[in-house]
Formats: C-alpha cells, sequence, structure tokens
C-alpha cells in the first residue's frame, strides 16, 4: 500500500517528512454504511464503532451528519478524513448561505463537490481514506449516491460500502422495492446490518438509522439489534 | 561428513524442497501456469429430515468461463455427498480419492459410512499437505446417528454447522442464509432457500454463474437435482439455424494431375519408418 513516489525537496530526495503528509494507510477506521431510498426519502444505517487496527477502541463515532437542509452525508473508513470532509463541508455550506439567495445547494451538488474533491485528492497521491455516502431529498426529488477514495461516484437506488457490498447489496437487489414505507425500509436496513453484525469483524451492535425526508433530517438515538445464537448445532457442536 | 551407509527412512509430512525452486523460477521470470479455479458459491443447510446441497454450475479460468455447467457436488457414498470449491482438479482427486477409500471402507465393515469418516480422512489428507491442495469442500449427508454438515477449509480445519456457504459468492449466499434460516425447515422450504442462496452468489459474484445444482439427503435415500434451475437461459436462438451467405459461383472444374507437368528429382534419403 506504500506510494513510492520520489518527492522533489531542494536536494531532490525523497523527503521523510513529505511522506508523513500523505495517507499511506488508515488508522481509525469505520465499516459499513447501508442506504436505500424509499417513498418518503432516503434512510441510512450505519454502526458506532471505530476500530484502531483489529482493537474496538471508540463505540461512540456518530458517521452520519446532515449536510445544509437537504442532504446526509454517511462515511465508511479513515474517522479523521470523515472529520476534514465535514470540515469542507461546513465551509461550503456556510458560503451558501452568505449569498442569502433562497436557493440552497441540494445533494446532488454536495455528491459533485464531494466527487472532485476525492478524485483531485488521489490525483495527488494523498487521498482521503473513505467510501461517503450521500443521500438526501429537494423539491421532491430523492437522490442517493456514493463516492469512493479513488473517485469513483455512482447513483443508485441503495449502495453500500465497504463489507456491505458483499453482505447487504444481494439482500437489497433481491427485496427493495420503489414504494417502501418508513416502517419496511427500517426493516429491511435493519435486516442487512444484522447480517453485517453476524458475520463482519469490525461491526458492533450498536447502530443508527437516520432519515431524511423533504421536511427534515433526523438521526436516531442508537439502539442494537436482536441475534439469534440458538441453533442446536451451535449447543452441541460435535 | 562421510557417506553415510545407513539408509535414512523418509521422514513424514510435506517436503518443502521444491518451493525453493519454485520461487527462485518466479524470480527469474517464469509465469507460473494458472489452474482452473471453480470460483463458485457452494452452500449446505440442514432441514427437517436431512442435508440439502447446492451449487453453482460455472467454472473459470482466470477471467474467462471454463465450463458453463460443470458438476460441483460429488459423490462420496450411497448417502453422502460433498461440494467443492477451490481449484476443480484438487477438489476432483480429493473427493474420487475419499470415496474410494470410503467405498474399501463400506465393504471391511459392512455397514454403511459415516459422514464423520469422510471428514477425517479428507481433513487429514488436507492438512498433511499444508494448505497447496486448494480444495474448499461442504460436505453433507445422513447416517445412522443422524443429519450431518460440516465445511473443509484447504489448511484442514473443519466446521459443523447448521448452514454453511464456501467460495468466492459465499457472502452473498451467506448474507440470504442468515437473513432466513430458522431450524426445522421443511423440504420445500430448504430446497427454496438454497436455490435463493446460489441464486444470490450467481447473481451478485462475477466468480459463479449459470445453473443451480441441488442434492437433497434424508435417511430413506437422496436426490441429486441436475441443474435444478436455470435462471440463465439462452433467450435468443435464431428459429433459421445459420444461413451461409452466397459462395463465389463455380464457373469450371477440370482436374490437371500434377504429376504429368512437373519433373521429378530425387533427392535425399527417404524418411524412417
Amino acid at each position: 500500500m506504500t506510494f513510492t513516489i520520489p518527492i522533489e525537496n531542494g536536494n531532490g530526495v525523497k523527503n521523510a517528512e513529505a511522506d508523513s503528509q500523505r495517507t499511506l494507510y488508515p488508522y481509525v477506521t469505520g465499516t459499513s454504511v447501508v442506504a436505500i431510498k424509499y417513498k418518503d426519502g432516503i434512510l441510512m444505517a450505519s454502526d458506532m464503532g471505530g476500530s484502531y487496527g483489529s482493537t474496538l477502541r471508540y463505540k461512540n463515532i456518530e458517521r452520519m451528519k446532515a449536510i445544509g437542509k437537504h442532504s446526509l452525508l454517511g462515511a465508511s473508513g479513515e474517522i479523521s478524513d470523515f472529520q476534514e470532509i465535514m470540515r469542507y463541508l461546513d465551509e461550503l455550506i456556510l458560503n451558501d448561505n452568505m449569498w442569502d439567495d433562497g436557493n440552497s445547494l441540494g445533494p446532488k451538488e454536495v455528491h459533485n463537490y464531494l466527487t472532485r474533491v476525492m478524485y483531485n485528492r488521489r490525483n495527488k497521491f494523498n487521498p482521503l481514506w473513505n467510501t461517503l455516502v450521500l443521500g438526501g431529498v429537494k423539491n421532491g426529488h430523492k437522490y442517493l449516491g456514493m463516492v469512493s477514495m479513488i473517485g469513483v461516484s455512482f447513483e443508485d437506488n441503495h449502495v453500500a460500502t465497504g463489507f456491505g457490498n458483499h453482505l447487504a447489496r444481494p439482500i437489497l437487489r433481491d427485496e427493495w422495492r420503489e414504494d417502501l414505507s418508513f416502517e419496511d425500509g427500517v426493516k429491511l436496513l435493519e435486516k442487512c446490518m444484522r447480517v453485517l453484525l453476524y458475520r463482519d469483524r469490525s461491526a458492533i451492535n450498536k447502530l443508527q438509522i437516520a432519515n431524511i425526508t423533504e421536511e427534515c433530517v433526523t438521526v436516531s438515538e442508537p439502539y442494537s439489534l436482536k441475534t439469534f445464537w440458538g441453533f442446536s448445532a451451535f449447543t452441541n457442536p460435535s | 561428513m562421510s557417506q553415510s551407509a545407513v539408509e535414512v527412512p523418509p521422514k513424514g509430512g510435506f517436503s518443502f524442497d521444491l518451493c525453493k525452486r519454485n520461487d527462485m523460477l518466479i524470480q527469474k521470470g517464469l509465469k507460473a501456469p494458472s489452474f482452473l479455479k471453480t470460483g463458485t458459491t457452494i452452500v449446505g443447510l440442514i432441514f427437517k429430515d436431512g442435508v440439502i446441497l447446492g451449487a453453482d454450475t460455472r467454472a473459470t479460468e482466470g477471467p474467462i468461463v471454463a465450463d458453463k455447467n460443470c458438476e460441483k457436488i460429488h459423490y462420496m457414498a450411497p448417502n453422502i455427498y460433498c461440494c467443492g470449491a477451490g481449484t476443480a482438479a484438487d477438489t476432483e482427486a480429493v473427493t474420487d480419492m475419499v470415496s474410494s477409500q470410503l467405498r474399501l471402507h463400506r465393504y471391511q465393515t459392512g455397514r454403511d459410512s459415516r459422514v464423520i469418516t469422510a471428514l477425517t480422512l479428507l481433513k487429514k489428507h488436507l492438512f498433511s499437505y499444508q494448505g497447496q491442495v486448494s480444495a474448499a469442500l461442504v460436505l453433507g449427508g445422513v447416517d445412522i446417528t443422524g443429519p450431518h454438515l460440516h465445511t473443509i477449509y484447504p489448511h484442514g480445519s473443519t466446521d459443523t454447522l447448521p448452514f454453511a456457504t464456501m467460495g468466492s459468492g459465499s457472502l452473498a449466499a451467506m448474507s440470504v442464509f442468515e437473513a432466513k434460516y430458522k431450524e426445522g425447515l421443511t423440504r420445500e422450504e430448504g430446497v427454496k432457500l438454497v436455490a435463493e442462496a446460489i441464486c444470490s452468489g450467481i447473481f451478485n459474484d462475477l466468480g459463479s454463474g449459470s445453473n443451480v445444482d441441488i442434492c437433497v439427503i434424508t435417511k430413506e435415500g437422496k436426490e441429486y437435482l441436475r441443474n435444478y434451475m436455470e435462471p440463465n437461459p439462452r433467450t435468443y436462438v435464431s428459429s433459421k439455424g445459420y444461413s451461409f451467405t452466397k459462395k463465389t459461383e463455380v464457373l469450371l472444374t477440370k482436374i490437371t494431375p500434377l504429376m504429368e507437368r512437373v519433373q521429378i528429382t530425387e533427392v535425399g534419403e527417404d524418411m524412417e519408418e
């Protein structure tokens, strides 16, 4: 994973200090985020864990944040880079508000901004080590998109990051419908998060579900899922 | 060191002599031959009366599909079947070998084979090859002690589970199982769930595809449903068949033996017989 591009300083020699200013590996990471479009807007779920390598160091990290009035950002990957992105977006929204022209940045605009930021950082071999999920509703149009750390971006009815791609996406491809109600949407997300809890080693049983509709953005209180371990083969593995 | 007259008996275990030579060849630039991998989805689950095994039917060689409809559910004994993922040759060879050993054992004991016998024979073999035999297996069967389902990894470790998936499509299939498996499924529910899990692998994993094979084993007997589902049929087949374009017309047919036109000089020796 080390990028070995020689950095020129006055001596024309690879400089260790310049290296330490590029992201080489992620340190504190968040695991998957899963999001779906439903009847009234977007539902997004993520757990609250921050892993430091193989240790579960932080158990109270909110990985989903509201952006402006119309968007919701969820991130997996390096937590410090996510905080940096939040600073960029705060500045973006602030400048947008200062125009005071009655227009506000919608999810599509924020998604485009993030795509540009991620891609340009990747071109400088100094990526923001995140996979971002951007969802929102503006003027009745629902929008759900994703940007990866190398700048790959796309839009879809349901997205997932990291392990969620392998474990949650198959379920969503089978069971997602255009006209999901809020309750059905939450049940579907919980189904995906439960499978992730069973099978992703960096997942914890403390998750939040965020909901964004035309009217408002809400991030739920943290709660945990019920799990079932009572198979007879588990009690007596012979 | 004098040339010892005493014969040193061969040491047991895996001989790593050739590994050094292989590494040296790769460093010199030799491309190791690529092997036929079965990039697969294989699953098994225990239901009320027995075991259901399922597999897809695509065999890949790197990015190419080598076999569109191969058989991944191998026979071990009349009451035991084994699905194999990994290198196709390894899964075939190892299951055939253990199947023969089980048969000889049946002749000797006069009893039906037990799943745990197949399990022990397989794990001993795979462990002794330290993971070089790239076979990941889902072994299931019903014997006198009841239904059993095991997974065996290439390094020789085993698990005993109520439901199991292996192969590149294992995560897609496992997500279906984790969401929908319950104990005490009926035969219809079990077959439907297995088919759903394999389809999840077929459609969400690039290494798996084509059709669904299912094998249901109960204490009454087994039912091998080859190509139980074909969710990827060839949809367009031209009704006319292949129509050849109009060839150039034959104007004249005249045969001229060349022997009359040329002079033959014999030079050189005859070829040896």
